[in-house]
């Protein structure tokens, strides 16, 4: 079962609130439907860098590939880097939740040429998540 | 008036000031006087007396590092540039047709626009409070013109508010005024506010309800020629036998209004950053890199991808390969300006005590996506009447933005399709380039339904996560790392200081990268004159 939860995102920098100089944004709200799946999150969120394929890609620095990675052999690896960031990467705590974060790593663990077989939970992440850091300025 | 020979004037005085107690001074005596809270530019560096030969490598020829480069050599440094790619400017950069753009993930955009047309990838207005910016633009020859920022003609769509139907800003802004007042004024006659406000006061704010949120006689917001003066007419006023306005009479309800689209959007210009008045360069946000690049041309080496940069109590070594042929060179001096965006940076060796190297590799990057549509014609100006500024969207592509240039011409117009952020713009970031215009044609269709994708010839998309010279659009500091790692990441690292946006409280805007990169020399400066 597809269930696609229509959730608003409330993710508007709003700058009437913001202490110091707001980054350049459109205004307004996003609003967009929630992946829910681990193949939906990845499309929708990790391919932005990551690629489609999962191989990352290099220019200047380098976006790491996600497929072959025997990094991802412990979850405790990518649960780290995505709830916390790593780099260039924001830490996806407080955008994504845990659920949708366990999907995401459990998708990756077990495609792109990846097989640990052993789901993420909900309750993984949230054990090593750190709390979304205040409002980015 | 007689001023009298003897009192100075305030120009007298702060110029006094000034020379006595240097610009800081004069910063503070300006802002005790009311003057000059709105910038802490207080005008070019002007460093002088480097020692003889003395050196420096500046590494990105972006704003950041061509200011310090142009500076530095005006203070009588060597200074060379390292540049990734084949062109300066760094994030500040238009893409104009005939251009080719490749992403990381190896898709290529060949650019159609018509001639003139372009698309601003990055910066694409300018505060009028960012005084270091226009001082260089005034400085080095950049025309500038007005970016129209707020326009109450634009289009506001939600699609949980008003059936999913765009409204225009005006008539949003002025039924949220409406009938928040109403709700005030009923309170206040309902005695609510007895206790908070002095009778006097209950008596001005009713007015002032009245007149700014335009109640009627009764405190109700109703349809009325003082409301439609605000939020348009049903018939506006003319000549003749019709000449009789009529005032619209389709006021939207308070939950309509409570949708977060209107508030956010009418705050979104309160914002001080975005505040008018604001500007762009004529011809394309390019103008500005260009102009800072013709100071500093013969000093710039194209191509070179840093891998390494060391020091020593000498000084610093950079090494770096050439792209197109692959060659390994050093280029050493006694000093580094390292503008280098940090998630690049934090995967270089780098010769950085450990907690510059922690700093470096605390803050992620945005990763914004703009996508830029020719249109046949201008059917917002020619349809809706709307010359410049923006309408906004709670869709991924955030707001369409109408050209402010060349009003009223005929022939292909660009307008800005997408401003995206947060998970918006990585949706669109995972598309390929195809994908990215199909969806902002399908989301502005919503916006301009019938015209769209009648008027629709051409295309072009920049998800900054796909950036290969940048890996993301802007430094996102939190008040955490701000604590933990903004001083040590401004301070210089021996030989080293680091200078862009991201070194600065100004992020994502250029006057932020120019601010860093006078702090940044003019303590190297000093330091070089110390050692």
């Amino acid at each position: 079962m597809r269930k696609i939860v229509l959730a608003a995102v409330l993710l508007a920098a709003f700058p009437a609130a913001a202490p110091v100089a707001a980054q350049d944004s459109a205004g307004g709200v996003v609003r967009v439907e929630k992946p829910v799946t681990g193949e939906q999150v990845y499309g929708q969120v990790c391919q932005a860098c990551h690629m489609a394929d999962a191989k990352g890609a290099t220019g200047a620095g380098t976006i790491p590939a996600l497929a072959n990675n025997p990094r991802l052999a412990g979850a405790a690896y990518p649960i780290m880097v995505v709830t916390g960031g790593k780099g260039a990467m924001p830490g996806f705590s407080g955008m994504l939740s845990n659920a949708q974060m366990a999907e995401a790593i459990t998708y990756v663990r077990t495609h792109f040429g990846n097989n640990y077989a052993k789901p993420v939970t909900e309750a993984d992440v949230a054990k090593l998540a750190k709390p979304p850091p205040a409002a980015s300025h | 008036m007689d001023s009298g020979a003897r009192t100075p004037t305030r120009r007298q005085l702060l110029s006094a000031i000034a020379k006595v107690g240097g610009t800081a001074a004069l910063y503070q005596a300006m802002t005790s006087l009311g003057h000059a809270a709105e910038t802490q530019f207080h005008g070019p560096p002007n460093l002088q007396g480097a020692r003889p030969g003395a050196s420096v490598i500046v590494l990105g020829a972006g704003l950041a590092g061509m200011l310090a480069a142009y500076e530095l050599t005006k203070a009588g440094y060597k200074v060379k540039i390292l540049e990734f790619q084949n062109r300066a400017g760094g994030r500040n950069w238009s893409l104009r047709g005939g251009d080719t753009y490749t992403e990381l993930g190896g898709a290529a955009q060949k650019v159609g626009f018509a001639p003139g047309n372009y698309l601003n990838p990055g910066p694409w207005r300018i505060p009028h409070h960012h005084r270091t910016l226009l001082h260089y633009c005034k400085q080095f020859g950049v025309a500038l013109e007005p970016f129209i920022q707020f326009n109450h003609s634009g289009w506001i769509h939600s699609s949980q508010a008003f059936g999913g139907k765009p409204v225009r800003f005006n008539t949003a802004a002025a039924d949220f005024e409406g009938n928040i007042a109403e709700l005030l004024a009923k309170s206040i006659n309902a005695k609510a506010l007895d206790d908070a406000v002095t009778k006097e006061d209950r008596e001005r704010l009713l007015e002032a309800l009245k007149g700014w949120g335009m109640l009627d006689n009764d405190y109700k917001y109703s349809a009325s020629l003082k409301a439609a003066a605000h939020r348009g007419f049903e018939r506006p006023g003319g000549g003749g036998v019709n000449g009789a306005p009529i005032p619209s009479k389709d006021l939207s309800s308070l939950h309509d209004v409570l949708d977060p689209q209107v508030w956010t959007s009418m705050a979104f210009f309160m914002g001080y950053e975005m505040q008018t008045t604001m500007f762009q360069p004529v011809g394309g946000m390019d103008m500005i890199g260009k102009a800072f690049a013709r100071q500093v041309s013969d000093l710039i080496t194209y191509g070179a991808k840093v891998s390494k940069i060391a020091q020593d109590d000498k000084g610093v070594t950079v090494s770096f390969t050439d792209v197109a042929t692959g060659k390994a060179s050093e280029a050493k001096a006694d000093w580094c300006v390292c503008t280098i965006p940090l998630g690049i940076l934090g995967q270089l060796d780098l010769q950085v005590t450990d907690q510059m190297m922690a700093a470096i590799k605390a803050v992620p990057y945005s990763g914004q996506v703009k996508i830029g549509l020719e249109m046949k014609r201008r059917f917002w100006e020619e349809d809706d009447f709307i010359y410049g500024g923006h309408s906004f969207t709670d869709q991924e592509i955030g707001l369409i933005s109408y050209p402010n240039n060349n009003m009223f011409k005929d022939g292909p117009a660009v307008l800005l399709g997408a401003f995206a952020r947060d998970l918006g713009a990585y949706r669109l970031s995972g598309m390929t380039p195809e994908q990215r215009i199909e969806a902002a044609l399908a989301q502005g269709s919503v916006i301009h339904p019938g015209s769209y994708r009648k008027e629709f010839v051409t295309g072009a998309s920049v998800a900054w996560s796909r950036v290969p010279w940048s890996l993301g659009c802007c430094a996102r500091w939190n008040e955490e790392t701000r604590k933990e790692h903004y001083q040590t990441l401004v301070a210089m690292d021996r030989r080293i200081v680091l200078a862009g946006e991201h070194a600065s409280y100004v992020g994502c805007w250029m006057e932020g990268a120019l601010l860093s990169s006078i702090d940044a020399i003019t303590r190297l400066h000093k330091r070089a004159l110390e050692a």
